[in-house]
């Protein structure tokens, strides 16, 4: 096998990590801080990916592109927060699911009515169209730019949440959120800001997956399954984890269903690899996951408590 | 004591349980004389749903573990029709057998992992599962892979034949009657009570000397055959299986029917398959009504509606009714 193509798949499925963990973080940190479970977390991003594609179509700036996409899920999340979720903090996990469900059928049709059902295409900006040259061959610079926002992003919220005061009133707020609210903290402003920035990197997600993936109504839910993945792999509630998980998913994800196939070929008839390899790949991920939640229920890397 | 059942048959509950109940007995007449099959079929649906749907309120309402991985128990039952058939078996207690012993063999596998684990983990570690059965199938490419497989032939039981519709409908009645019945007399018997009690307070029945993994696995295994039951009637409406049917949105559809229905109520997720199926099939007329342009985006609708039954409803369409609690 050649190496660079090794290489290539590695660093894909580094990409791929980077943007499940834009996903996770937020997902984890929603579920951590107010015990909320939102399946809507996909349709964030896939608003994201819509709002993205429109503004770069009018402005042709890939950088209003991306504000677009984040503040724009960013806004949707505090008023579906504000309109409905805030009802539901205190009840059930399972009415919480149903609502949120809801809510998926809700925002897919949405996009259908605004944005037609086909899929939308935007470009790569022009400024990143280019390869860059490592090790000796060439990797889009449009991929190796989404790994960097995204380790840019996990070193602002590793920031946010250890080192300032919102993120001290965060993490207390996760421990204790009644005694924070005692002490005289806005509570319920303090979820709805988390909610709204868990909204904003789902969107920035969506954003910078448009170019590369396909944008079209529906687009979340694959992705929100492997998000949950990750987040159950990482351990609940943790942002480290999440990273370490997102990272660990996608590369397992991308270099599987790059080399089954190949692997499988050496072991058995051509026709059966060819066949089963990609439907096998695809179970890597939940075999992984099974692994690790049958010897660590925890995940590998929990929230402190 | 027949005034109390009298006035126990007279509350809400009882009224709109028997009342449905009713209308599926007659519903087949009904059409006769409408000469149309059209509702037929769906209230068959309804029923393999609600069946299905019976079959995880024993383990999520009454056990406490929300399985978002059901609907792979329901693509057990559905292959285990479709191949046999294919391959010129057409027998039905082959099919109903092989059905039940599939689930029963794959949630026994499973289910003793997934128990290690409780709450949010328990949701992902089912789907996991689900999920892998879901690839499994597609990787099945002399089965149809990811486009599935058609039935040649529908079962047969010797004695009678479902290819006839109407005698589907009356078996699948008859098989969701005996699951109401027997998820009636469980979750009173004394082994529902132990569920329910482990449901409400692991550490206590453990103190009492009930190990809860015997209960927790014994009720999962049973669930499952049901659902697969359920699959084996799908199959035998739809002429068809694939892979779709052990998609992790139908396992989410199906918590769906349960907690609009009512969590933990024997008789619920009928009423929440029926509001769901109905929804799904007269939304589209309604909004074509109102407006015209945007008829296939009655979805939206739908999804507006859940989120507002969940808010408003606490306790599911069932469960708000007054009567008397289970």
């Amino acid at each position: 096998m050649p190496i660079n193509l090794i290489i290539t798949q590695a660093l894909n499925g580094l990409q791929l990590g980077v943007l499940l963990f834009l996903l996770a973080a937020g997902l984890t940190l929603v579920f951590g801080i107010m015990n909320f479970v939102n399946l809507a977390h996909g349709s964030l991003y896939m608003l994201g990916a819509y709002f993205a594609a429109a503004a770069f179509a009018k402005t042709n700036s890939f950088i209003v592109a991306v504000l677009a996409g984040s503040l724009g899920a960013a806004f949707v999340g505090f008023v579906v927060d504000r309109v409905a979720l805030t009802k539901l903090y205190d009840r059930d996990h399972l009415d919480q699911v149903l609502a949120t469900f809801g809510l998926i059928l809700f925002f897919n049709e949405f996009v259908r009515i605004i944005w037609g059902t086909g899929s939308v295409f935007t470009q790569v900006p022009e400024e990143l169209s280019s390869t860059v040259e490592i090790l000796g061959f060439n990797y889009p610079a449009y991929r190796f730019a989404i790994i960097g926002v995204g380790l840019a992003v996990a070193a602002g919220l590793w920031w946010l949440i250890q080192k300032t005061r919102v993120g001290m009133l965060i993490r207390a707020g996760a421990s204790n959120a009644p005694m924070v609210s005692a002490l005289g903290v806005n509570i319920k402003l303090l979820n709805t800001l988390v909610f709204a920035l868990g909204a904003g990197l789902a969107g920035l997600a969506g954003a910078m997956a448009g170019p590369i993936l396909s944008v079209q109504p529906g687009m979340g839910e694959p992705i929100l399954i492997l998000t949950l993945v990750v987040i159950i792999i990482g351990g609940l509630g943790s942002i480290r984890g999440a990273l370490f998980g997102a990272v660990i998913v996608g590369v397992v994800d991308t270099l599987g269903r790059a080399f089954m196939p190949l692997i499988m070929r050496t072991m058995f008839d051509r026709n059966v690899a060819d066949a089963a390899g990609p439907a096998l790949a695809s179970m890597l991920i939940y075999l992984l996951m099974a692994v690790v939640l049958a010897v660590r229920p925890q995940g590998l890397f929990p929230a402190q408590k | 004591m027949i005034e109390k059942i009298t006035a126990h048959l007279k509350s809400p509950r009882s009224i709109v349980c028997l009342g449905t109940l009713g209308l599926f007995l007659v519903l087949p007449l009904i059409s006769q004389t409408l000469d149309t099959s059209y509702y037929n079929k769906l209230a068959i649906r309804i029923m393999i749903y609600a069946l299905a749907a019976v079959s995880l309120n024993l383990i999520l309402g009454y056990g406490g573990m929300v399985s978002l991985g059901h609907a792979m128990f329901v693509l057990v039952g559905a292959y285990a029709v479709t191949i046999p058939s294919s391959h010129g078996i057409t027998s039905g207690y082959a099919h109903l057998a092989l059905a039940i012993i599939g689930a029963a063999v794959v949630a026994l596998i499973t289910g003793a992992i997934c128990l290690r684990t409780n709450g949010m983990a328990f949701i992902m570690i089912t789907l996991a599962f689900a999920q892998m059965l879901f690839f499994l199938a597609v990787s099945l490419k002399q089965y149809g892979g990811d486009d599935g497989l058609t039935l040649p032939n529908r079962s047969d039981f010797g004695l009678f034949d479902l290819s006839n519709n109407t005698v589907l409908y009356y078996f699948t009645f008859a098989l969701l009657f005996a699951a109401l019945f027997a998820m009636f007399k469980v979750v009173r018997s004394p082994f529902g009570m132990t569920l329910r009690g482990i449901k409400q307070n692991e550490r206590r029945m453990k103190a009492l000397g009930h190990a809860p993994l015997k209960y927790q696995l014994t009720a999962y295994v049973v669930s499952a055959c049901v659902a697969a039951i359920a699959g084996f009637l799908l199959a035998n409406l739809t002429n068809f299986a694939s892979p779709a049917y052990g998609a992790w949105t139908v396992s989410g559809e199906l918590i769906v029917i349960i907690i609009l229905g009512g969590v933990g109520t024997v008789y619920g997720p009928v009423l929440g398959a029926a509001a769901f199926l109905l929804l799904e099939e007269l939304l589209p007329h309604l909004v074509e009504m109102v407006a015209p342009d945007y008829k296939s985006n009655w979805m939206l609708i739908l999804g507006l509606l859940i989120v507002i039954m969940t808010l408003t409803l606490k306790r599911g369409l069932y469960g708000s009714l007054p009567g008397d609690d289970e």
